[in-house]
């Protein structure tokens, strides 16, 4: 009887079906590598899900995990950024444009203006929160689908950044000048998080600020009366309305929100100094576009994305291990992109489960009777 | 200029394909934000028939068989959207995009498969078709006369005859209006929606393409098709779902284009001293102030979207 209780729960399902999500989107992604060359898909497949654990030495492995968790943490970002305005009804494809311009912002205001880090850390924030109240608002007035005006701002924001980061670009390189040799003051602090991880210099308060807003976020979604007055905006805009919401201002509200964490995930990324930024780049960065994987993976929660973030990040930097005489790094994109798409089977795998439930119950009424 | 004729006529060309696409797709109830992914498999079926097939081959059989692969490959590429949409009520934005992020990442990993098979130091992700994509063009003078725009006009034609004068047009569209009515009829609204995405693919795979054979004679599979399929949403919505506006869109929207290409040979846009970058964002600027004009009183499809079940009716 208890354990119908487990199967019944909403959560629970949701759970199951993220990780059958998971489960298929490796054996796909198997498949594919047995397909290009059968010699070497196990390994590679191991490699991908091993990641930094290739590494035979505790330390080694260490330090690598702490750079799988920094990249993790701005995914875990740009999840919530898809997430919190998915709540809302809202699909915020622009995190990767906003990502983009926050990482400009970061990098403009930490190389061109010598701003410590938690300047740049703001203005990251602010500039890709406008962006998101963009589309927002041309959403809430024009009645623009958000989906097209968050693409063709990607692309904007990409072209734009590019221009204005050749201003801070090395000499010799298409990449910016590195923060450790310019500005060391906008360096994320540690805190004595890398000695955690074998003095690894990325892993970052940005770490814990990830995981801290993630919760945040949660409570404000759940516990909070604006939390309540944005979904309701979500579920039907003109019942909100009705209620006396001011619904215009919900929806560019949750835009700026969206777009403000992407932008902060940007800023935990690059104020690392884990990359510079290319700026030549011809496609948008791919972490805006995980986070939309990442988002749904977990369930479209943020306690889930924080988890779900982790496994997306590892996987693609597990791409990164594959043999590449055989294989190629994009195969563990393939995969998250299979997980993706089979999430979009999540809703009729509870109604299915929910069904076959039922008819088991049925079943069992029918032989006590 | 006739250079900037010649490059606007290609890229409205495949924007009034991937557009039309969408117009069948939406018309019949399906939301295909995955027109992106499609264009890029079925850009990739082309650029692989064009690599296999032997140079001396007949320009008519070439022209044949690799519009035929790019169609077939769009197709069956648009059924992941069918059947999720479909059979199994998902999220159509979602899936859409996941198809548009799943296109890439197969082409990629295929493309360099074949190359590195090929050699072991060819890691790219590069299909090179140069010599074969002759015989697309037909030279007129300076004029390059693509068969592709002669391929898109007579799609507008289709379409707008398809639509509008046939029984399956109306009937397409009745199941994005009101499929419930549609339904109590007599028509399959699963088929009629099947038959919509299935259009859309092989529109949106021909329209892929076009776009890697125009100016370039090798693609790289890593860049996808750069928001080509978004824009040609924006081409479609601006249009009206209607295709002859479709078609006037598309040319706008790839005169824009088309001056990012070529805009160094015209002396008064070169004086102008603008960076190339803000050639290459025109279009997507230009389509964001349409759209702000036109999606007000939207034309779309009432039903589009929402997943029909039977069970409402």
């Amino acid at each position: 009887m208890k354990k119908e209780g487990i199967l019944r729960n909403s959560g629970f399902q949701t759970i199951l079906g993220s990780l059958l999500c998971i489960l298929l989107g490796l054996i796909i992604g198997y498949i594919v590598l047995l397909i290009i060359n059968p010699a070497g898909a196990g390994q590679a497949i191991l490699a991908i899900l091993k990641n930094f654990l290739y590494y035979p030495s505790v330390p080694a492995a260490m330090k690598y995990f702490g750079t799988t968790l920094v990249k993790a943490s701005a995914l875990l970002m740009c999840s919530l950024s898809v997430l919190f305005a998915w709540k809302v009804g809202l699909f915020n494809i622009g995190a990767a444009g906003q990502f983009v311009v926050g990482s400009g912002a970061a990098l403009y205001f930490a190389l061109a203006l010598n701003c410590p880090w938690f300047v740049c850390l703001i203005a990251a924030v602010i500039v890709a929160a406008i962006l998101g109240g963009i589309s927002g608002a041309l959403k809430a007035y024009f009645n623009v689908n958000e989906v097209i005006s968050c693409i063709m701002l990607n692309w904007i924001s990409l072209y734009s950044v590019n221009m204005i980061l050749t201003s801070v670009k090395a000499e010799s390189t298409p990449y910016t000048k590195s923060l450790s040799s310019t500005n060391k003051g906008a360096l994320l602090p540690n805190m004595g998080l890398d000695k955690l991880f074998t003095n690894n210099e990325l892993v970052t308060v940005g770490v814990i600020f990830a995981i801290v807003i993630a919760i945040l976020i949660w409570v404000l979604l759940e516990k909070t009366k604006l939390g309540f007055e944005l979904k309701a905006t979500g579920m039907n805009k003109q019942a909100a309305k009705y209620c006396g919401m001011r619904e215009k201002y919900n929806i560019i509200l949750t835009m700026m929100i969206a777009g403000g964490l992407a932008g902060f995930g940007a800023g935990i990324f690059y104020l690392t100094g884990i990359e510079e930024w290319m700026v030549q780049q011809t496609s948008v960065p791919a972490m805006g576009f995980n986070g939309i994987a990442a988002s749904f993976l977990g369930g479209a929660h943020p306690i889930g994305a924080i988890f779900s973030s982790y496994f997306i990040q590892h996987i693609t930097g597990g791409g990164t291990y594959v043999d590449k005489t055989m294989y190629c790094s994009q195969i563990s994109d393939l995969i998250s992109a299979v997980i993706i798409y089979l999430c979009g089977f999540v809703l009729f795998f509870k109604m299915w489960l929910n069904r076959m439930l039922d008819k088991r119950d049925e079943k069992r009424k029918g032989g006590e009777a | 200029m006739l250079l900037l004729i010649q490059y606007t006529l290609i890229f409205s060309s495949v924007l009034i394909l991937v557009a039309l696409g969408g117009c069948f797709s939406e018309h019949s109830g399906v939301i295909n934000i995955g027109l992106e992914g499609i264009m890029v498999i079925g850009a990739l079926g082309g650029a692989l028939t064009m690599k296999y097939l032997p140079v001396g081959t007949n320009a008519f059989i070439v022209i044949v068989l690799v519009v035929l692969a790019s169609m077939l490959l769009g197709m069956i590429f648009s059924l992941f959207l069918g059947v999720a949409a479909i059979k199994f009520n998902a999220d159509q934005t979602l899936i859409g995009t996941a198809m548009n992020l799943l296109a890439p990442a197969v082409a990629v990993v295929l493309v360099r498969a074949i190359n590195m098979s090929e050699s072991l130091d060819n890691v790219s992700s590069t299909i090179a078709y140069g010599k074969i994509k002759k015989a697309f063009i037909m030279n007129f003078g300076k004029f390059e006369f693509s068969w592709f725009m002669l391929l898109a006009f007579l799609a507008l034609v289709g379409a707008y005859v398809v639509l509008y004068k046939t029984r399956f047009g109306l009937r397409l569209m009745a199941c994005g209006e009101h499929p419930q009515a549609a339904d109590s009829v007599g028509i399959n609204v699963y088929k009629m929606r099947y038959a919509g995405v299935l259009i859309s693919g092989a529109l949106g795979g021909l329209g892929g393409l076009v776009y890697i054979t125009a100016g370039v004679s090798e693609w790289k599979f890593e860049n996808g098709v750069a928001g080509f399929g978004f824009l040609a949403l924006a081409v479609m919505i601006f249009g009206q779902w209607r295709p002859i506006n479709i078609g006037l869109a598309a040319l706008l929207f790839g005169l824009f284009r088309a001056l990012s290409n070529v805009y160094t040979g015209f002396d008064a846009l070169v004086a102008l001293n603008i960076p190339s970058t803000v050639y290459n964002m025109f279009p997507y600027i230009i389509s964001l102030i349409v759209l702000i004009f036109v999606s007000g009183k939207s034309r779309a499809p009432k039903a589009e979207g929402i997943p029909y079940d039977k069970g409402q009716r």
